[in-house]
Formats: structure tokens, sequence, C-alpha cells
């Protein structure tokens, strides 16, 4: 069996475990999340209760499941993999007959007082079975078309399921996730440009052959487009929005307001100031000072990420903790600039930082794998 | 499936080569993120700052207190009155259908009230108060006072709105306020943003409009802030603004209050002015009109009941109408013969009746004629005659000279809606005007007053000051502004031979006084109060040869539209004028008999003080006219104490 390749002897067991624990992981982690206790306590308007207290249940709920996770070895987790991707797969399938719609068409189901978010879970459990994947694939033939193919199915398969609910900032997430993970396992950079010119190339017919009789899309799908692309064009509609949030943002300064001093929130110019927009209330009671900690916290989280994926030998936790790190870094980089105007409004939330049950749950579940990962790395 | 050591090593090498790849690409956005957040807090932070403050804090305007109006002794026009209303606030009021139910048991509410009072609410935010009630009476208001326990989200407020204590009085002198429209807002260059604030009020006509930028005042602001919904959450700041300064008017309320009664339901205008000063003493228009409708916004039946008067009650009849002077213009002629040495005071006419001219003959309106006539006695009896030949001499350049000397053709600065200029013509007019050339026959009827011929009360008023007195008097209106009054230097001298206006003084004295004086029956008989003056009549149109040969000849015989307008002017006492008085009848007959009471009724009103004691009149009249008085005093308005102070 494949856990023989672990040398076992290596790894630290039992208690013992919490003193090889990637701590430095886990306080990062606990910092930034400490920020967004305080940045919810502030948009609530000083009320402990609204938001702060919930988000602060979950993130307890959520370590014990990271350390209990983290304890497992790893090898375990690599043989369920397959298991778990499947099991997700058919939560997607299962809520969109049976699922609640809301805020903003995310779709969840009520399990007991867990509200789970299955395209969250996906995030994880793809990068799981696409490590596992390439764990028993020889890796001399992960370039091979026929081998290739595989994986993008994988990816592709729950993509299109999330993107119908529909949810396409998480769907953004899955693909391009799933991409991290091929590239990290060793795929030909040459099938990467091949996608990127068929893309380019797609784009640029649709948009070539606009107001021809011959173009792809109907104009109101064209309008459409162009809303999204710039919200600016659309100021008391989609722009409206994104320019409070740079308002909110800009209006900071090198320092800030003061903590619970932002107009932009308190006054409710800002939108879904305590989710995917949370950003903005820190850049704006806290400023360039506070935007840019927060940006170097993550950094951090990052550095450990890869740095203990680079140290681990093992190829399923390299690739696992990779396509993790991916996804981290897919959350921060399109949240920032979805809500700096640099990107269009697609519903993705700031990790650790916006209010929301999935994603913390979901966040610690992964880092819990990393921490896994970690422990029993081969010495 | 166990692979070799080498090949995991490898593969391990790739997938940190990889990973490094990744690293580095994920840390180039990390930096581009870093200064995207630099570039907004850090460089842009400017102009953001001002964008956060442009959304969070709104001015709004505080209209200002308008100035008060208010008579030569304080009494007041036109104030504020408090005005009771009652709103109501969805987010307070939660069940807004029973709260709405409960409260049209306290006041009374009609099914459109509550049906409009539904749509406000639906159309506005919640937090936003609706009208439910506007000039609620202060029973009604005062229940709802009680009741707020138990109307939740009920508000019954206090606002100012312009109110006109002395209704029909001065509707025409003062004129109202009503809202800005849009056609006020297009005439001004730089409207006071004040003008938008919802419901605000200016002035429409009369005082309340010429002295607008006066009464108005200057709007105070205060800075709130809001949220992104509009909600008001506090106020930062406040400054008061200035209200509108208080405007005192040379005219006496009570005497206002006398003569319009004592026109009771005529179409007239009287006009009373101070000869020494040029202060309008009154200044009436009948019928006036209630001008707090207009402020209230007038029903469509009460708009249509005012136009369809024939009466025309929304006219200013006292500076608007321009009616044919009639003899009252005589004045102007002797004068204007006088000082071009065509008569002397002497100088005599023979009056057959008639004369003749080319082969037109112009009727005296005494048909025997009145024989020999002097100067005195031509104004004494208004010999038609004499003034025919008289002007046939001087030339109509030279009565209009006179004429405009006076104050008649000339328009007289006062802050009143359509003042009117009237015309004084000469032969440039009529070129002008009419492309012809002056016939002898145009100046023999204006030399009666007749013909092109118009002026208004308010002109004739003027015309009679300055003969009473010999100096240029210039009307006017406003007496002070803001407590400080308003300073105007002595009328200079007319210039006029003191013998000519001393001889038209003595015809006017005849007038009254004489045995044969047209207006004898109107003198006023206590020597100290001795009354001068000149009856007018002017024609609407010559009664035809059919209406004579159908046995028409009187005035009472003609439908009341077609009569003739009586007119007459005066002024007292003789010996040192200091009222001098225009009256104006429309259709109302002879200037004798119903324009000269009215005018004397009026000089004693201003003279006394008070209502005319009998004395003042002859002896053989007294029964007759205190009955009349009596029956007047009824009609009187009592008003309250002089106001000085605001409310």
């Amino acid at each position: 069996m494949s856990f023989l390749e672990y040398r076992v002897k290596t790894a630290p067991t039992g208690l013992r475990k919490v003193l090889h624990l990637n701590w430095a992981l886990v306080v990062l982690v606990s910092a930034v999340s400490a920020i967004g206790f305080l940045v919810l306590y502030s948009i609530a308007g000083g009320d402990v209760g609204l938001w702060a207290e919930p988000q602060m249940k979950r993130f307890g709920v959520g370590l014990v499941l990271m350390f209990g996770i983290a304890f497992v070895p790893i090898w375990f987790w690599r043989n369920i993999a397959g298991l778990c991707y499947g099991i997700t797969i058919l939560l997607l399938i299962s809520v969109e007959f049976f699922g609640t719609v809301g805020m903003g068409a995310q779709r969840w189901i009520d399990i007991g007082p867990i509200r789970l978010q299955p395209s969250e879970l996906m995030k994880v459990t793809l990068v799981m079975m696409l490590a596992a994947y390439y764990d028993w694939l020889d890796p001399k033939k992960v370039s091979r078309p026929l081998w290739v193919l595989v994986p993008i199915l994988l990816v592709v398969f729950p993509t299109f399921l999330v993107v119908i609910q529909p949810n396409l900032g998480t769907s953004l997430m899955l693909l391009m996730g799933g991409a991290a993970v091929m590239f990290a396992a060793g795929v030909s950079l040459w099938y990467y440009g091949a996608v990127l010119a068929l893309v380019v190339g797609a784009v640029t017919a649709v948009f070539t052959t606009r107001g021809t009789p011959w173009q792809f899309l109907h104009d109101y799908q064209y309008r459409r487009i162009d809303t999204f692309l710039d919200p600016a064009a659309d100021p008391l509609g989609a722009g409206y929005n994104i320019m409070q949030a740079k308002i909110a943002l800009g209006s900071g300064g090198w320092s800030g307001k003061g903590f619970m001093q932002g107009t932009q929130s308190r006054l409710n110019f800002l939108p879904e100031k305590h989710t995917d927009f949370i950003f903005t209330t820190l850049g704006e009671e806290f400023g360039f000072v506070g935007t840019l900690t927060l940006l170097v916290l993550y950094g951090l989280i990052l550095f450990f990420i890869f740095s203990s994926a680079m140290q681990n030998k093992d190829r399923f936790s390299q690739l696992l903790i990779l396509g993790i790190g991916a996804n981290f870094f897919l959350y921060i980089a399109v949240n920032m600039s979805m809500v700096m105007g640099m990107a269009p409004v697609v519903g993705v939330p700031l990790p650790f930082l916006s209010y929301g049950g999935s994603v913390m749950l979901v966040l610690l579940i992964a880092i819990g794998l990393i921490q896994s990962a970690y422990v029993h790395r081969l010495r | 499936m166990r692979r070799n050591a080498r090949d995991s090593e490898e593969s391990a090498r790739r997938v940190n080569r990889r990973a490094l790849l990744m690293g580095g690409a994920f840390g180039a956005m990390f930096a581009v993120l870093g200064g995207r957040m630099r570039y907004l807090s850090v460089d842009q932070a400017d102009e953001f700052r001002l964008l956060a403050e442009e959304n969070r804090i709104n001015m709004r305007l505080i209209p200002p207190e308008r100035g008060l109006i208010q008579d030569r002794n304080g009494k007041l026009i036109a104030g504020n009155e408090q005005n009771y209303r009652v709103t109501i606030t969805r987010e307070d009021a939660g069940d807004v259908e029973a709260v709405l139910n409960r409260l049209s048991h306290l006041i009374p509410l009609t099914a459109d009230d509550l049906e409009r009072v539904k749509k406000d609410i639906d159309r506005n935010s919640p937090f936003v108060p609706v009208i439910v009630a506007d000039r609620v009476a202060w029973g009604d208001f005062s229940k709802i006072a009680l009741n707020t326990p138990t109307l939740p989200g009920v508000t019954p407020e206090v606002g100012l709105s312009r109110h006109y204590p002395l209704v029909e009085d001065f509707s025409h002198v003062v004129g109202y306020v009503g809202p800005v429209s849009e056609k006020d807002l297009a005439e001004l260059t730089d409207p006071d943003p004040v003008l938008k604030i919802p419901k605000f009020q200016i002035g429409k006509v009369g005082v309340e409009r010429w002295m607008e930028d006066t009464l108005r005042g200057s709007a105070g602001n205060k800075r709130i802030e809001v949220n992104a919904v509009g909600r008001v959450m506090r106020e930062l700041e406040r400054t008061e603004g200035k209200p509108g300064a208080d405007i005192q008017l040379t005219i006496d309320a009570d005497i206002q209050n006398f003569v319009q009664v004592r026109m009771a339901d005529q179409s007239a205008a009287c006009v009373v002015i101070d000869v020494n000063t040029g202060e309008l003493i009154a200044c009436t228009s009948a019928p006036g009109f209630d001008p707090n409708l207009f402020v209230r916004g007038i029903s469509q039946r009460d708009y249509s009941t005012l136009m369809e008067n024939d009466h025309r009650p929304l006219a200013n009849k006292a500076v608007q109408g321009a009616y044919p002077p009639g003899s009252t213009f005589k004045i102007i002629t002797a004068l204007a013969a006088l000082k071009a040495g065509v008569i002397t005071p002497e100088t005599t006419h023979y009056c057959p009746g008639y004369i003749e001219f080319g082969n037109r003959r112009f009727h005296c309106w005494k048909h025997g004629g009145h024989g020999t006539v002097n100067l005195t006695r031509s104004l004494e009896q208004s010999c038609d005659v004499f003034y025919y030949e008289v002007a046939q001499k001087v030339g109509i350049d030279a009565i209009a000279e006179m004429g405009k000397r006076m104050g008649l053709g000339v328009r007289h600065d006062l802050p009143m809606s359509a003042i009117t200029d009237g015309i004084m013509p000469n032969k440039d007019w009529k070129q002008e005007r009419w492309g012809q050339d002056w016939r002898i026959g145009d100046t023999i009827n204006a030399s009666i007053g007749q013909g092109y011929v118009l002026a208004s009360p308010l002109q004739l008023a003027v015309m009679t000051a300055r003969v009473a007195t010999g100096r240029a008097v210039e009307p006017r209106l406003i007496k002070s502004i803001g407590g400080k009054p308003v300073e105007m230097p002595p009328p200079p001298s007319l210039e006029l031979d003191g013998a000519a206006l001393r001889a038209v003084q003595a015809g006017m004295d005849a007038v009254m006084n004489s045995e044969r004086g047209t207006a004898k029956s109107s003198r006023i008989a206590d020597e100290t109060m001795l009354m001068a003056g000149k009856t007018g009549t002017s024609q609407v149109r010559n009664i035809s040869a059919a209406e004579r040969a159908r046995g028409v000849t009187s005035n009472e015989d003609l439908p009341w539209n077609r009569r003739d307008h009586a007119l007459f002017v005066g002024f007292a006492p003789l010996d040192a004028p200091r009222y001098a008085v225009a009256v104006v009848v429309e259709h109302g007959g002879g200037g004798s008999t119903v324009a000269a009471p009215i005018a004397r009724d009026a000089l004693l009103r201003a003279l006394t003080g008070g209502i005319p004691p009998l004395d003042a009149y002859p002896a053989a009249q007294r029964g007759r006219i205190e009955t009349d008085l009596n029956a007047l005093k009824e009609k009187l308005r009592v008003t309250a104490t002089p106001q000085t102070t605001r409310a």
C-alpha cells in the first residue's frame, strides 16, 4: 500500500504532534481573524452580537476542526481524496435541486446549524483530488494529452455545476485553482500557452465581430459585458458600489479615520460592507497602514504555506499545499482587485476577514490539511 | 506502486521550481495590490476625502421669516401666521392604516385625503414625514396633541404662513404671496436658492412683489449628516438667516378701511394723498378680494367668481384704471391758458350752450348755455364752451405740457403692480400712435378731458395736490423700511404763477361753496375744514340718436356698463391744504352726486382722525347723513391695537 512510502517512524506520534505543528501559520491566521473581529465589531456600530460574535464562534469551531485534521496522517486524506471529491460533487448537484438561493446567488444547504456552500468546499476537495491524481500518475506522463484531459474534466465538471448556480467568482477560482495544481505538477507550459491563445482568440473574435451581421452574441449580451468590465460607465447602478468602495479606501488616507469612525460604512454608503467589501472599511478606519499590514500578514501566510510545500518531499503533500496556497492567493487577489476598482465585481470574500461561515470553515479545514502534511512530512 | 527514489527527488525538484515561479508571480501581484492601496489612500486621499464628505454632508436651507407690512401707525397689514399641520411618519407609525383610521375620528379627513396620504407615504422613504392635514383648526390641533400617545408617528407641527388680517382692504396695494412658479424662476437671472425650498412663497403682486427683496430676507443654512438613503443623522452646524425687513406703509389702515366701506359695492377707486409730503393716506379700489385665498391656493370656483365679476375685483383701479378725466381736466386747461397768457382770471366768454366748428357742433352740458362766464364761473358751473374757446387759442401742446407738469400722462413710481401711464396726448403722440394729424376737434374734446385724455385716480390725486400746493408733489407709499424712515426731500416748486394758481383754487372753492357750484350739496360746513374741488362726468359713449328717439335721455335709462363715469377731485382745508383726494366711480353717473360725497367723507375722515362729526356737514343734510354714517359704522373693521413687534 502506498502509505508504506512514508517513513512512518520519522513522523511524530500522539500528542507530540502538537509540538510539530506549523505554529507560525496558526498565529498568522489568528491575527488576521482578530483583525476581522475588530472590523466586524466596528461596522456593527459597536455591537458584538451582530457579526463579531458569530464569526468568533465559527473561528473557534474551525480551529478545532483544523487541529483535528492536522492530527490525522496526511496519507489518510490522500486515500479519501476521491471520496471527498465525489461527495462534494453530489452536494453540488443536490443544491441545484434542494438548495436555497440568496445573497448574490450563492447556493447553500442547511445541515443542522451549519449553513454550507458546497461550492466553497469544492475549492479544497478539487485540489485534494488533483493532488492525489498527480501523486498516482507517473510524473513522466503528466504532459501527455490523454493524462492532461483527465484533470481538465475533473476541473470542468464542478466548474460547470457552480457556474449554473450562477456563481461566477467561485467558478473562476475553481478553474484557476485547478490550473495552478496542474501547473505545479509540471504540465507542459505549451498547454498553458495554447489555452491562453485560445481565450485571447475567442475574446477577440467575439468583440471584433460586434456590430457586424455575424456577431456571436446578442446586443444586450454585449451591453451586459460592457457594464461588467467597466462599472464606472453606470455610476448609479453597478458603478455605484465600486465608487463608494474607492471613496471609503481613499478617504482613509495614510492612517485612517480611526476605529469606529468610518463614515462610509457607518452611514451605509458601502455595499456588502461586512462581507465582500470588508476591506474598504478596514481601509477607511485604519488607512494605508492598516491595509498594508493586512497585505503583509497575508504575504507571510503565503510565504509559510509555500515554504512548507517546498520543505515537503511527498508529491501529494506538495501539490495539495501549493493548490491550497494558490486558492488562498486567488481569494485575496480577486477580492482586493475588485474592491479597489481594478477588476469587475464578482462575489469573492476576503479570507478570515469577510463575515461568512462556509468560507471560514473551509479555509481552516484547508489550513488543517496543510498542517497535517507539515506534521507528517518526510524528514 | 513504488517509485524509485531518484524519480521522486527529480519530481519534487520540478514541483519546487514551479512553486518558485508561482510564488514569484503571486509576490508580483501583491506588489501591484500594495501599489494600488498606496495610490488610493495616499496619493488620492484628499480627493476621496472630499467625496466622502460630500456623501455624508448635506446643506439644508432655513427659510427666512418674511418681513411684516404695517400701516403708518404700526397696524399689521401682512403678517406671518402660525399654521398648524399634522404629519405622519411611516417608520414610527407601524400600522399606518390603523393610525390614520384613529386620526380620522379626531379630525375631519375625507376619503380623498386618506388616499393621497397613503400614496405619498408609499412614494417616500419610511422616515419622511408626510403631511396629512394642513391649516388645521386650533381645536383639532390640540385634540391631536392630546392624543399623541395613541397616534404613533403622528406629529403636530407649527409652521409660518402669510396672513392678511385686513382681508380686502389692502388686496390691491399690498397684493399677496404665492408659491414660486417656473415663470418666476425664469424671470430671475440669479435666483436665490431659497426659492427652491418646497412651499416657499414669494410676492406675486403689489408691495409684496415689488418690495420682495426687502421683505424676503436671507436664508440661513444648516449642515447635516445624512446616511446613504438620506436619513438625517445629526446637525453639524447651523447659520441663522436674516429675517426680511419690516415695511411700514404711509397708508392709514383705518382710513383705508373707512373709504373701502364708504365705496360700498360700487366699482370705484379713491386716492387720498398728503399734499405736503405726497404720502398716500388711502389708496382703495372697490370691490376688493380676499388675498388669503391666493396664499392658500385659490380654488377654481373662487377664481372664476372673481374673473366673471363685471366690477373687476382683481384690478387695482386706483393706479391701473385709466379714465377720461372729464371736467376735472378743466383745471389743466385753465392753468395752461393762464400760463400762455391767453386769458387772465377776468377774461370772459359767452356760452350759448354750444359752439360751431366747421360743420360740427360741440355742446355744453347745459342746454341753454351759461351766458357770460369768467374763469371762476366756468369752473364753478363746469361750463364746457369756455374751455372750447380757450383751448383753441392755447393749443394742445401747451395743454399737454401743463398736464405732464401736473402729473398726468406720467408714471408715478410706486411699488404697486400695473401702474398706468395714462395718456396726455399732443400732436406728436397722435402722429405716432394713430399716424394722423391732430385736428382742432381733438383739442376741443381734450379741453374738457374727453377724447384721447386718460388718467388714473392716482394721477388725478397728484394733480390736485399740486394745484393745492404749487409744488411738484410725488406720491409715496413706503414710510419706513426696517424701522428706518424713508427720507424724501420736500417737493420742489412747480414754478407756476401764484395768481394763476389762486384763480384756479378760487374756482374750485366756488364749485363747493358757492350757490351755483356743481358740488355744493357735498360741501363741508365746518369753517376750519372747508373744501375745494372739481366734479367730472366722463362719457363712456354718446347717447345715440336712435336711443334719444326711444326716449333715453339720462344715464339711469342705460345699462350699467354704458353709463358715465363719475369723477371728483378736491382738497381741504381750503386755507391750509393738507389732503387731496380723487374719486372715480365707474359708470356711477354724475360726479357731483356720486363721487363728490365719497371724496368729502374721505377728506373729513382723514382730517378729523375719526368718524366725521355731524356738525361738519350742512345742517339740512345732517339727518340723512347720520343714518348713513351709522349704517357705515356697522361695517367698519374693528382692528386690534397696533402691533409693532413680531409675534
